[in-house]
């Protein structure tokens, strides 16, 4: 921490430190910290460890154990989340009234913002499908099935805070080869059902290959427990953009129907009677001009009236 | 003959068509939503539960996997590609999901005294090389660093000017004089960090402007006033100057987690006033009751004989049987409204009663 600016960093790796902390405009991936409660079963430690593989390298998993309870107080978590600068948690923890309980929450400028608690009533593991894997920090893809997740208030943030936990970096282009793994998740008869797929790209006739689809696993059979969402106005505040983020409108560009491009041109008024026009040789003035030019008028209707 | 076999061309090219489209045509009742920029589809179609329950739940979610992924593959296939190092590659849009920010974005720094000055003055930052050619050396040094060109400290020579004394020691002076220009430039820069910071408002009125409207000039003064030890308490007032409006005790409120004992009592006294079955009689209420039917009784009585005022006066010492209604009656609450609507209704038509201070 800088405290409160009196102190210049000394080096230039410190220097760096400081900056990939501090608030920017287009902000780094968001990590998230995987941690124990204070009593958890086999279930759930080796659900942190799959998922903490899935997030990889955006996250850290802790080993030790954290005595707190996230949904009384949150303070603890705030500053793990200060100190190794994530904004994404899974906390995981067992005990008789809660049985393999998974909490993903998100931070916004290291306070909660909303938090979700999910009960593990089926699991199989990555290790339990032996089946080859996708390679570390691939890209998903994501897919979320079921109107619940359009309806159900609770279960719009949950596919929020679902996607801002898996989806990874921002890219702007990606290898067409490489979209390897899928997660697929899906809200139906009160539980959310996580599957994760690696996807197989067969040939085709055409351009686009036809999926065949191969379970790897790890896969979670979820029911949702307690939640803690954001106030509205917290939310709000959160999804704020700079106004340096918004891109740029170009004034006086406007497209019709066809997609022709029109714009405006803004001329100084012009005296027409001294246009420089095309000359044309054969309407130039001549000397006994007026006779001649009255002469080839009353000749034009009557060749014209032949014709037609 | 020629026309029937180019229909039957074109019907079996359409054919083929069909069925290579057929691998990757998904039918669904509703269209997923796309954003590529995330990878991500969102598929509201309703599932039949009970086709659901059925089947094995992994088969059925593979299929609607497989069905969902196809369409998403269709959807990222329609992007438009490049090579890239003998990899093919498609450009993703930006991503159309609002997502909640980690931190709040960057508030924009006031400038330094420097940068407002070079702003006015149009100057521009010059890139300056790393490196310089040093001549003595002959080779390339940096401009300020390890081993600079111009270090002043490494000279081993330094002439005494004329105007000096000569007993003074010309490398202390050096030491010295670079000291107090590395503390000007920190104390400069420290400055710069209390401008910055100072920027925050203190809030309306309170600083001086050209124009202040009679608002703000009210409560600058009112601002000054309770800035003391006590809160503005004992604070010497104008001659004409109103009392503050706003003061007064606030409501206090019993802490949370407190005296239990107390809170057990209270709990306890609520529970036998909801329990006993007998009405609770408010005193004061009845006694008031029936001194209004009195009243009424009296009004009217006089009215026909034409003496309105009489009958106000009369009501009188049925204030003072209120007020001591209060220290009789029930539960404090019920007997103060009591008492106050009894005022009230004395006081008659007009007068109106000061309301009591604000919570």
């Amino acid at each position: 921490k800088q405290q409160s600016n009196t102190q210049k960093p000394k080096t230039k790796r410190s220097k760096r430190f400081l900056e990939s902390r501090a608030p920017k405009l287009t902000e780094n991936v968001k990590t998230a910290m995987i941690m124990k409660g204070g009593n958890t079963s086999q279930t759930v430690t080796q659900a942190l460890k799959d998922i903490y593989s899935l997030k990889k390298p955006n996250a850290v998993l802790y080993k030790k154990k954290n005595i707190t309870r996230p949904f009384e107080d949150s303070t603890s978590l705030e500053f793990f989340s200060k100190k190794s600068d994530c904004s994404l948690f899974l906390f995981g923890s067992h005990n008789k009234k809660r049985p393999n309980n998974l909490i993903f929450g998100r931070l916004f400028d290291f306070h909660v913002l909303d938090m979700i608690e999910l009960g593990i009533e089926k699991y199989v593991s990555l290790s339990e499908i032996k089946t080859s894997k996708c390679p570390e920090g691939t890209k998903p893809m994501l897919v979320f099935a079921g109107e619940a997740f359009d309806v159900d208030n609770d279960l719009k943030r949950l596919k929020s805070l679902l996607l801002d936990f898996f989806r990874g970096p921002t890219v702007p282009a990606v290898r067409l080869a490489g979209l390897e793994h899928i997660l697929h998740f899906t809200a139906l008869d009160g539980k959310i059902y996580m599957r994760s797929y690696r996807c197989l790209l067969k040939k085709s006739g055409c351009r686009t290959p036809r999926i065949e689809l191969e379970e790897i696993g790890p896969s979670f059979d979820f029911v949702m427990r307690r939640t803690h969402l954001a106030s509205d106005d917290l939310y709000k505040l959160a999804h704020r953009q700079p106004k340096a983020l918004k891109p740029k409108k170009k004034k006086n560009i406007s497209h019709d129907a066809f997609g022709t491009k029109f714009g405006r041109v803004h001329m100084q008024k012009q005296d027409l009677s001294k246009l420089q026009t095309r000359k044309m040789k054969g309407l130039r003035k001549r000397k006994g001009g007026v006779d001649s030019t009255e002469d080839e008028a009353a000749a034009a209707p009557k060749q014209v009236k032949v014709e037609s | 003959m020629a026309a029937c076999s180019v229909e039957q061309l074109l019907a079996k090219a359409e054919a083929e068509e069909a069925e290579k489209l057929n691998s990757i045509t998904v039918k669904k009742e509703l269209d997923l939503e796309f954003d590529i920029g995330n990878l991500l589809a969102f598929d509201k179609n309703r599932v039949e539960v009970a086709v659901f329950r059925q089947q094995k739940k992994d088969e059925f979610l593979l299929a609607l996997a497989r069905d969902n992924t196809q369409l998403l593959i269709n959807e990222i296939w329609k992007q438009p590609t490049e090579r890239v190092e003998e990899a093919i590659v498609a450009k993703l849009p930006d991503p159309v999901t609002p997502l909640p920010r980690e931190k709040p974005p960057p508030k924009a720094k006031p400038p330094t005294k420097w940068e407002q000055f070079a702003k006015l003055k149009g100057i521009q930052k010059k890139k300056k090389t790393n490196l310089v050619w040093d001549e003595t050396a002959k080779e390339w040094r940096r401009r300020w660093g390890y081993k600079r060109v111009n270090d002043g400290t490494k000279e081993w020579l330094i002439e005494v000017p004329e105007t000096a004394d000569p007993n003074e020691d010309q490398f202390a002076k050096r030491v010295k004089a670079k000291k107090e220009r590395v503390a000007k430039n920190e104390f400069n820069r420290l400055k710069n960090i209390a401008r910055a910071q100072k920027g925050k408002a203190p809030g309306l009125g309170l600083t001086p402007k050209a124009q202040q409207s009679k608002d703000e000039l009210a409560r600058a003064v009112s601002v000054a006033k309770s800035s003391t030890a006590s809160v503005g308490r004992f604070q010497d007032r104008l001659p004409k100057e109103k009392p503050p409006k706003n003061t007064g005790k606030k409501r206090k409120f019993e802490p949370l987690i407190g005296n239990f004992s107390n809170e057990k009592q209270k709990q306890l006294e609520l529970l036998q006033v909801m329990d006993s079955k007998k009405p609770k009689m408010d005193i004061t209420k009845a006694v008031n009751k029936q001194m209004r039917e009195e009243d009424r009784e009296e009004a009217a009585a006089k009215y026909k004989k034409g003496a309105g005022k009489r009958g106000r006066k009369g009501n009188m010492p049925g204030k003072g049987k209120g007020k001591g209604g209060k220290g009789k009656g029930g539960k404090g609450r019920a007997g103060g409204g009591g008492g106050k609507g009894r005022a009230g209704g004395g006081g008659g038509g007009g007068k109106k009663r000061s309301k009591p201070g604000k919570k």
